[in-house]
């Protein structure tokens, strides 16, 4: 994985030293908070419903077991215990005192880790495949393009006053593991006829209030104008969007008013415009950084298949391992929702568990997934029921991968100052509701959002639900039919809202309707869109 | 009521104003009425809590809560995270204000 170079570390202490003078002079009340605000959320630190939140930056998910530990340490030395992986590959802790940020910023630096530029109109965490590196059906490892762009978008000084925030996620396979097409710019590393390495460009997708599937820009960018073309597009958008009005301002919008063709148009105006410049980054630079994404020393010819034995490890591994492109190993997937758990946490035993088990089994490697798991990516078959021995002691070894307890669920009214509702509780009741027929459901994502924002993905879930202030308590609409998948769909509204009993009562008459209605080999999703929305509204509302 | 909450600038802790300080517990807070928003301004300048706001709140059986649910969550901590919820028979209870 990628180490800072001299530059890098040097950003990172620089900005560390910059933001202890500047929390040094908030204390001391030299500056009002009208002027901190913007500094403290350039290094994402954040005011919320309990107390500062600090979101820390886990650059396309990946990190090794030295970074896990020092967030680990943090979690217990200037938190509560805990962390909350999220929706962006991202770490949140939630009870961070200020006088104690900056610290927490040098401990990070000193494992190359930052939050920079996890709040803000600004490029944001460049996200990716959790299973980079080793997905057997990917053409490339995304990674070293993500890490390019984030070296590119990170104090680029023409992108940190955005009209408003600004997503990007880089794959290289053709299943879609991390929302491709609903980023502000989703980019997919492909090869043409020709065997060359190109970036396919989707622009304008999102969820939030206006949820929108980005279309297709460019089919082939060469990989040597991948910055220049990402520049192009950004400028485009920095010039046009909609500054006077926040919830109109983000990329989609100008992409959707001006039309796909128009914008693209623009872009490539502008792309031929900074080709003249030359701003592109020499490719010895990519294969600088590509050389840290080498592959790490797989065995070769490795004995394949488990000891199946175990009918509890033998659910884990079909649910929870997926193929990986070196023979004799697995992508094996942490869990952490357990039954009835919050998703996304994770204390700092676990924290230290997966890190010391990366350590051991997967070349000290871990991924954060955007669905609020952690990855092992290179695991040997031959490891794996020891690995999930340890696991299990711990509360990790859940069996639910994609299934109705792999829950996304946004910290929601318990924890954030925007929410209008709760979704931890609501996720909790659901994955304790649905355990019994889990295995029966199959894959069924279900997805949570304690307000229009969407953090929770309502908006992509097979089964989405939205949290809502109806008249000061909390209501929650279904929503059915999303996907974040390469079938990327948005989810309709099906009708009134519920309670909170209403609402898991509501989702279990949905999975009846599909249980009902399925054919062989059907998915909820494949139902739902075979079926449409009428019998389940029949079902819910008679 | 109105009632009037800030954070503490230095641990973000939510905070309430009891007529004389800010407290941590939401039972010590009281009906600032007409001069909340004049006291929170002069709060704020004099740095003694952070972006501080007037709510409705309301006597119960427990003491005075906040009238909205997100203002109660605000006050008692995460309804998932018990355990983390500031428990008014704190043995600290004598050192309430902050």
């Amino acid at each position: 994985m990628y180490r800072y170079d001299t530059y890098d570390q040097q950003m990172v202490d620089t900005r560390v030293a910059e933001f202890r003078d500047q929390v040094a002079r908030r204390l001391a009340g030299k500056i009002t908070e009208d002027q901190f605000k913007p500094l403290r959320l350039m290094n994402g630190l954040y005011l919320q419903l309990h107390a500062y939140m600090l979101r820390v930056a886990i650059p396309y998910g990946t990190l090794d077991s030295r970074q896990m530990h020092a967030l680990a340490d943090i979690a217990d030395k200037y938190d509560r215990g805990y962390g909350h992986f999220t929706t962006r590959q991202n770490i949140q802790y939630n009870w961070i005192k200020l006088a104690e940020a900056p610290d927490i910023l040098a401990d990070l630096a000193a494992v190359e880790m930052h939050a920079i530029q996890t709040s803000g109109n600004c490029i944001r965490n460049i996200s990716s495949d959790h299973f980079a590196g080793a997905a057997a059906d990917e053409v490339v490892d995304p990674r070293p393009y993500a890490e390019l762009l984030r070296q590119w978008s990170s104090f680029h000084p023409e992108f940190t006053a955005l009209p408003r925030k600004f997503k990007i996620a880089v794959i290289a396979s053709e299943t879609d593991r991390a929302a491709m097409k609903l980023h502000d710019i989703g980019i997919r590393m492909v090869r043409n006829d020709a065997g060359e390495i190109g970036a396919q460009f989707w622009v304008g997708g999102g969820m939030g209030r206006t949820p929108m599937i980005a279309p297709c820009i460019n089919e082939f960018v060469p990989v040597d104008s991948l910055v220049t073309y990402c520049e192009a597009a950004l400028r485009v958008y920095n010039r046009h969007g909609r500054r006077d009005n926040k919830y109109k301002a983000r990329i989609k919008i100008l992409v959707h008013e001006l039309g796909a063709d128009e914008y693209r148009r623009q872009v490539e105006e502008e792309f031929a415009h900074l080709q003249a410049q030359g701003i592109e980054p020499p490719l010895a630079e990519l294969e600088r950084i590509s050389a840290f994404f080498a592959d790490p020393p797989f065995e070769k010819d490795l004995p394949r298949g488990v000891d199946r034995s175990d009918p509890d490890f033998a659910l884990w591994v079909d649910t929870n391992t997926v193929p990986h492109k070196v023979p004799g190993y697995v992508a094996a997937v942490i869990s952490l929702k357990p039954v009835g758990g919050i998703p996304g946490d994770a204390t700092s035993d676990q924290m230290r568990l997966m890190a010391d088990l990366a350590r051991a089994y997967s070349f000290d490697e871990m991924r954060v997934t955007h669905t609020q798991n952690i990855a092992l990516p290179h695991v040997r078959q031959a490891d794996l029921y020891t690995l999930w021995k340890k696991l299990d002691e711990a509360g990790l070894g859940t069996a639910n991968l994609d299934q109705a307890g792999d829950i996304i669920a946004c910290p929601g009214l318990d924890y954030c100052s925007l929410a209008n509702a709760r979704s931890i509780p609501v996720a909790q009741k659901l994955s304790e509701r649905l355990a019994p027929n889990a295995a029966e459901l199959g894959e069924l994502k279900i997805k949570i959002s304690g307000c229009i924002n969407a953090c929770g993905h309502h908006h992509a879930g097979h089964i989405g639900i939205l949290g809502v202030d109806r008249k000061g308590t909390e209501n929650y609409q279904l929503l059915l039919g999303g996907s974040e998948a390469e079938d990327t769909s948005l989810a309709k509204i099906v009708g009134p809202g519920f309670d909170e009993a209403g609402i898991v009562d509501a989702v279990e008459t949905a999975t009846g309707v599909y249980l009902a209605q399925r054919t062989k080999g059907e998915r909820f999703l494949d139902t739902y869109r075979r079926i449409g929305i009428e019998p389940f509204k029949e079902a819910l509302y008679g | 009521m109105k009632i009037l909450t800030g954070n503490d600038l230095k641990t973000g802790a939510v905070t309430w104003w009891t007529g004389y300080d800010w407290s941590l517990h939401v039972e010590d807070a009281i009906d600032a009425g007409a001069e909340a928003e004049s006291i929170a301004a002069r709060e704020e300048a004099a740095r003694r809590v952070n972006a501080p706001y007037v709510i409705a709140g309301e006597r119960t059986e427990k003491g005075v809560r906040p009238a909205h649910i997100k203002d109660r969550i605000r006050a008692l901590g995460p309804t998932v995270r018990p355990d983390l919820t500031l428990k008014p028979a704190d043995p600290e209870a004598g050192n309430w204000v902050i």
